[in-house]
Formats: C-alpha cells, structure tokens, sequence
C-alpha cells in the first residue's frame, strides 16, 4: 500500500497501540470512520431485511416479534451508531483542523476519549441485541417502554453514553474554530465545512443533555418504579413525547447540517467557482440550528398536545424552511459561469439537490397543521425522513468520501466504478423511497409487520414490492462503493497535493498529510472559494 | 363516491373535500419548485461543463445579486404564510366539534378495538349512521394507540391517562379500513378494523340486533382471543380452547390447574395469574375494565360448549 520511505499520518509511527493510543485528529478520524461504517453495515441489513419482509402481505421470513426488533434496531442503530456521528466524527474530525491550518483539534486526548465513549456505548447497545434486543422503536415512547419485557435498559444506557461522545466531539469543535485558525482567517474566509460543523457543534452540546436525562428518566422509572411517564405509577405519557423530541429534532439538524457543510465545498469545488452569497450560507446554517429548538411539537400534533401548542409549533417550522430553501438556490447559482467536471463527488453533490429537494418541499406537508392529520406515522413520513437523512446526509456523505478519500489516503479511486455506483444509489434509493410518499398518503401505517387483512392489500402490495426491488439495487451500489475504494488502497494512482483544484487549505499539504499537518505554519492568502482571484495550481504548499 | 387520486384514497367524510384541496395546491407549489431546481441544477451543470482537456481559468466572481436573493427569500416566505394559515384553518375544522355529534365511545387495548354506542350496543367494528356527526370520544387501557381512518383523513392518538376526542361525518354508505398508527407492541399490524357506513335504518337495524348480550361465539371474535387461541386444537400464542374445558394443566410454577368456571374466569380478568407451562411470556392484556358478568358467562359458555363428549 505505502512504501517504507513515504513518512505520513498512516505509516508513521506503526504498530496497532500506536492507533489505540493516538493523539491524532486524523487517525482518530479514521477509527471512527470504520466504526460508523460497522454500524451502518449492521442498520443496513436489518432495513434490507425489513424491506424484503414487506415485499409481500403476509408473513415471509420474520415473525411479528422479529420484525418489530428489527425495525427498532434499524432506526436507533442508523440514527445514534451512524448518522449522528457519521460526518462529524469521522470527517469532520480529520478535516476540521486541516481546514482552518491548525496541527490538530484543541482537546486531543477528549477527542480520543470521545472514540472510546462511543465504543462503550456502542457495546451496550449491541449487548442489548444479544440478551433478547428491543421492539420498542428508535424513539422508546413510554408506557409501552416501560412495561416491554425486552431489554430496553441496556440500550437506552447506551445511547445514554453515546450521548457523552457527541458533547464531548461538540464541545472539542467549538474550542477549536474559537482558537485554532491560521494567522489571517477571519471567521468570514473559514470553510462553508466548518461552519456547518461549528453550527452542528452547538447543538451537539446544547440538546444532547436533554436526551440523557430523559433515558435516564426512563430508567429510573422501569428499575426504581418511580412514575414519570407510565399513568399507571402516575406519569404522563405525553411529557416523555416532549422530552423525547426536544433534543430528537435538534438532533435532526445534528444529521442534516454537516451534509449541507458537505455538499457548499463539493460545489464550489467541483465547479472551481466563488460560491454564491456565502455569508447567506453560513447564517442559514446558524438560523436552522438555532430555530430547530423550537419546533419539537411539530412531531406531535395528534398526540393531545393543546391546539394552541400545535399551532404555535407549526408556525415555527415554517420559518425553517426559508434558510433551508436560500441554501438550495445558492448552491444551484453558484454553478452558474463555473467551469464544472461531473466527478464523482460532484454527481453527488447534484443528486443532493434533487433529492434534498424533494425532502425539504415534503416537510411542507407535514408541517401544515391539517395535513398533518392524514400523513402522521404513515409511509409518508417514512419516505420524507429517509429523502432527507439518506437523500440528504448519506448522498452527501458519500460524496465528501469520495471528495476527501485522495486527501485521506494519497490514493484515487476507479473514476469508472464511482459513476456506476453512483448510479446504483440514486436509481436504488430513489425506486425505494419515491413511491413510499403515496404508500403513506393512501393511508399505509409505519411499522407494521403484514398489511393483508387491509381492503387496499393490493394497491400496498404493489408499492411495497418496487420499494423492495429498490433496496436491493440500492444494497448493490454500497457494495460496489466498498470494493472499488478498498481495492484504490492496493492499486489505486498516487493523489497528488491537489487532485480537484481547491483553494482551502486541506489540499495545501501532501496527501495523506503528514502527522503534524503543515510543514510549515499556514498563513492565509486568499478566501477559501476565491476562483476569481487564484488558480488552484499557484496556491502555496504547506 | 369521489374516485381515489393517484395520491389520496377516495374522499368518504365532509372535511376530505378540504384536506384535499390543501394537499394538491401545497402538490402543485412542490412540482413548480422542484422542476425549477431540478432543470436549474441539470442545464447549468451541463452549459458550464469544462471542456475536455481545457485549461483551467480564473473564474467570474459573481457571487451577489440583490434582487435575486430577496426574490427567492421573500416569493418562498410569503408562501409559507399563506400554507400556514390555510394548514391552521383546515385543523379548527378537525377540532371544533359540532355539538349535535352522535357520541360514540372508543376503548383501544393491546391489541384490539371496542366500540361502545349510545343505544347499548358494542362491538370492535366501528359501525355508524351515514349524514350525521360522530364523535369519538377514545381512551386506552394499556399503552398509547392511534386511530386513524385514511379514507376519512381522521387521525388521533388514544393515551391511557385522559380522553382524546375527535369527529367525522360521512355521506357515503361503504367499508373503509381503520388502522392503529401508534406503535404498541407485538400484534401491532393485526389491530386493524373496519368502519361501516350504513343509511339511518340498516343503523337503527344493526343497533337493535347488537344490544342483546352477544353469545359467546361472537365475543371470541369481538375481543380478538381468536388472535391467541384457537378452535381446532392447534397451539397458538395461548392454549387452544377446544377440549380445553375439564382439562388438567400443569402452570409454570409446577403446580397443576383443573380448568373449571373459576379458572377461566381468574384467567379472563387475571390473565398473568396462573399461566399454563409452555406459554411462558405470554402477553394476554386484563379484560378486567372491558367485559361484565353477563359476557363473562357468554364467553366461559362458549368454550364449555367445545369440549368434545
């Protein structure tokens, strides 16, 4: 893979205690990546095994109690073992100090600590799938939670501890873009990345509590017997709802943000033009994390909140979409007069438009007070959440690896079978989740295990199998992803410093770059999207 | 009847009519939008293309244009104001219930329905008069359900500690699905029932026939212990109940039952009491809050009436 000569971040120092034991933001970065891809691994057959399940009425291969294990697994698996650290712990953490010039991140030992509290949560999350798992769904509403004989504890302590990692990641971010930008960066020429990471940050640490409590509140109430949220000790059911959801939407603005982070560089780059209204951008992406606060309700408008609440909640969502809407018109303006190369990361970065797009206008729906009546825990919602967090975040995130893999490893991948694969994912994931919308507004519910006592079983047969056909083609392209970017490590041509002409600082050094970053201190000369004023080629090595 | 749209299911109540035409401007205002960043986002990828093998150049530094962003600040704004507003005007309909609503009450528990009827009928089909208000006043004895009727654009959690209410009317005769949409456990996908529209006088009709205590026969079916136990001496998720009636069964704790009146009914109100061995876990919910002594008798009657001579 490397010859013995090359000194980088990967070959130096050696030894497996020398990855355990590192202070590097980039070999940390590392870790968490195969650590998220594991459990992305793991959520993604339990969905393909879902989907085929569904692909007929009636019950084919899972029984009721195994399909409603395998649902919850999906859900909290992809939602607190993947996607909320996905990009930022693993990219982010490789790229953030790259970005802004600095040898590592503020806290290296927290960032190292951090890893291994996501380690540990993940254990008892994944002890709780050997000693009998959960069928309570991602989101453990109390009372069934609290009756549920399934081993609900074990896995809500481990999101509970996952919980520490993400403050723990949030809190190292804030620190690090306060104090650690090159000599010259103003908080106006950092990355549109790192703003999307500072923004995401700020949740991470601001909500995160909220979650811990209230599953500790879980807890305490099925171990202790004190009632909380059980009517039968003398809670409420609801006030779990509210608990649940206060950090659960910020928590969805913990997943979208850093796609969005993602996909202004993808852009800018690929199309080696300024991007459009760049103070607009980095706003937009504080406005979204700061109003995501105050929109929780909107996830229970039929669940006997008060009608004033409701109304109030929905009025505020309404006013997320607005710099959510600015961001897309950016980003497609800003390939006006580019000079553009459909590269992999960049059909990405297109594909990202479209089906963000589609997620954020069907948020439109749903955030409407009396359309949400019909649409609520439909297949509805389950195709907007999946346009969003898979069309959003995972279409963005595997356009950043594809973006950042040259700079990682110094190696670059088969152009050829990036196309294919891309293709893959977008024709698979958009033939699963594009019919669910209709699946949901004819009235099909989540989380059921067999629809064939339903006087529509034939109108849902058919949806559900093409969304079925539609897993597999998606699964296929994963696969060719996998294979093709593990073989560029053994075969792929050396990267260069620079491979697609960027401007920011990550592509000033080798590639990979060495352990300290720099090798010399990095001062900056120009913007980070200035294609107006410099040519990739004359920027400075560092 | 309306015929179904390619998005929606036929309208069968007064307020679809409204749902839908929300649905389809807010449908309308999407494919606009989406085709607008679709076509944007294609046709400039494909007209500021780099060339192959062409140098790269500086490129232009247009990065601003006033009038531009305050048009797709303000065009997309004022939208949302108006979608709110009309969102908001449609969900006072769902929540102001006419007063002269026929009342009808709902009991949800795993994993079933009851439907309870002014006249002293009940049954888990939720069965109504076409033309007149109904509203359905629900509670829950377990954990939290939802009841929702796609057909109607109706939808409304049931919680265990308070009542949730809410109303329709509908003008066409027909059987519709209604469905549990809030996850509740194990049999989650089979709580899912019928709603039946009838004219005033098959309603007044079916009321008269459903007030008598039912026999045992249709309670079995009414609180779905078909579900668990069959008739034709197949272990199911409980004991079968044919020959069940003089039995002698070992319990869990090694002790043994003779199943006589007092056991089924213990077993019927106390289902955690003494469970038979091999059906450990077993998740039959009390019918304690549900069933009265006349259908107690009905039901112990029917599975007597089982055992085979």
């Amino acid at each position: 893979m490397y010859s013995d000569s090359e000194k980088n971040f990967i070959t130096h120092p050696k030894g497996i205690m020398s990855w355990l034991f590192t202070l590097d933001h980039k070999r940390i970065g590392i870790m968490y990546l195969i650590a998220i891809l594991t459990a992305f691994a793991a959520g993604g057959f339990f969905a393909l095994s879902l989907r085929l399940e569904l692909f007929r009425p009636g019950e084919q291969f899972l029984t009721q109690d195994q399909y409603n294990k395998f649902f919850t697994l999906h859900g909290a698996i992809m939602v607190f073992l993947f996607i909320i650290p996905s990009i930022p712990a693993a990219l982010g953490n490789f790229l953030l100090p790259l970005m802004l010039g600095a040898k590592d991140v503020a806290f290296p030992r927290l960032n190292l600590a951090s890893w291994y509290v996501y380690v540990l949560g993940a254990s008892f999350t994944l002890f709780s799938v050997f000693t009998g798992t959960v069928d309570t769904g991602w989101t453990f509403y109390s009372p069934y939670s609290t009756q549920t004989s399934t081993s609900v504890i074990s896995m809500t302590l481990g999101v509970f501890i996952l919980g520490f990692s993400s403050i723990f990641t949030g809190l190292n971010f804030i620190v690090t873009v306060h104090k650690m930008r090159a000599p010259g960066m103003t908080w106006y020429q950092m990355p549109l990345f790192v703003w999307g990471t500072y923004a995401t940050a700020m949740i991470q640490v601001l909500a995160t509590p909220v979650l811990g409590i209230t599953l500790l509140l879980l807890i305490l109430e099925k171990v202790g017997g004190i009632g909380i949220f059980d009517p039968k000790m003398g809670g409420d059911p609801v006030l779990f709802q509210h608990f649940f959801w206060f950090y659960s939407h910020p928590a969805v603005y913990i997943m979208i943000l850093p796609g969005m982070a993602i996909i202004s560089e993808l852009i800018a780059v690929h199309s080696h033009k300024k991007i459009f209204g760049y103070r607009l951008i980095a706003y937009s992406s504080v406005a979204i994390a700061l109003l995501g606060f105050f929109v929780w309700g909107h996830h229970m408008f039929v669940s006997g909140q008060s009608e004033f609440s409701s109304m109030v909640f929905s009025f505020i969502t309404f006013f997320i979409g607005i710099p959510t809407g600015i961001k897309i018109f950016n980003w497609m303006t800003t390939l006006v007069k580019g000079h553009i190369c459909l590269t992999t990361p960049m059909l990405y970065a297109l594909a990202f438009l479209i089906c963000f797009t589609i997620g954020g206008l069907t948020g439109v729906f749903l955030g409407a007070l009396g359309l949400d009546i019909q649409l609520h825990d439909t297949y509805f919602v389950v195709a907007h959440f999946h346009y969003v967090m898979m069309g959003g975040t995972v279409i963005a995130f595997l356009g950043g690896i594809h973006h950042w893999w040259p700079k990682i490893f110094g190696k670059m991948y088969s152009e050829l079978w990036g196309r294919i694969a891309f293709v893959f994912i977008f024709v698979g994931f958009n033939m699963t989740f594009f019919n669910q919308f209709m699946l949901g507004s004819q009235g099909m519910p989540r989380r059921y295990h067999d629809y064939s006592s339903f006087l529509k079983t034939d109108l849902f047969e058919r949806y559900h199998g093409f969304s079925s056909y539609g897993a597999l083609i998606l699964g296929v392209g994963f696969i060719i992803i996998l294979c093709y970017l593990v073989a560029s490590l053994f075969n792929g041509k050396p990267a260069g410093n620079n491979p697609w002409g960027g401007l920011t600082f990550e592509w000033s050094t080798t590639s990979p770059p060495p352990t300290e970053n720099f090798k010399k201190d990095p001062v900056l000369k120009h913007g980070p999207y200035d294609y107006d004023k410099v040519l990739p080629k004359d920027i400075e090595e560092n | 009847m309306n015929e179904r749209t390619f998005n929606l299911p036929p309208p069968a109540s007064t307020i679809a009519g409204a749902y839908d035409e929300l649905f389809y401007f807010i449908y309308g205002l999407s494919v606009f939008f989406f085709v607008i960043i679709t076509v944007g986002t294609i046709v400039f990828a494909i007209k500021w293309r780099a060339k192959k093998g062409e140098e790269q150049k500086l490129t232009s530094g247009f990065c601003h244009n006033t009038p531009l962003e305050l048009l797709w600040s303000i065009i997309p704004t004022v939208l949302f104001f108006v979608i709110f507003i009309w969102g908001f005007k449609l969900y006072l309909r769902y929540v102001v219930i006419p007063a002269n609503a026929t009342e009808i009450k709902v009991t949800a528990w795993q994993w079933n329905w009851n439907f309870a009827y002014p006249e002293g009928a009940e049954s888990n089909i939720l069965v109504v008069p076409k033309g007149k208000p109904i509203k359905l006043i629900m509670s829950s004895n377990d954990v939290i359900h939802s009841l929702f009727i796609p057909d109607f654009r109706v939808k409304m959690d049931v919680l265990p500690n308070r009542y949730s209410s809410m109303w329709f009317q509908s003008d066409y005769e027909g059987e519709y699905d209604l469905y549990c949409t809030e996850y509740c456990g194990q049999q989650h996908s089979k709580m899912v029932t019928r709603v039946h529209v009838k004219s005033a006088s098959d309603y007044t009709k079916w009321i008269e026939e459903n007030s008598v205590t039912p026999t045992g026969d249709v309670l079995y079916k009414r609180y779905a212990c078909n579900t668990c136990h069959t008739l034709d001496g197949s272990a199911g998720n409980g004991p079968t109940f044919k020959n069940l009636f003089g039995k002698s069964e070992t319990l869990t704790d090694g002790s043994m039952v003779n199943v006589d009146e007092n056991y089924l009914r213990e077993s019927i109100l106390e289902p955690q009491a003494k469970i038979v061995s091999g059906f450990e876990g077993s998740v039959m919910p009390t019918f304690q809050n549900t069933i009265n002594n006349d259908k107690l008798d009905a039901l112990i009657l029917f599975i007597k009436s089982l055992k085979e001579e």
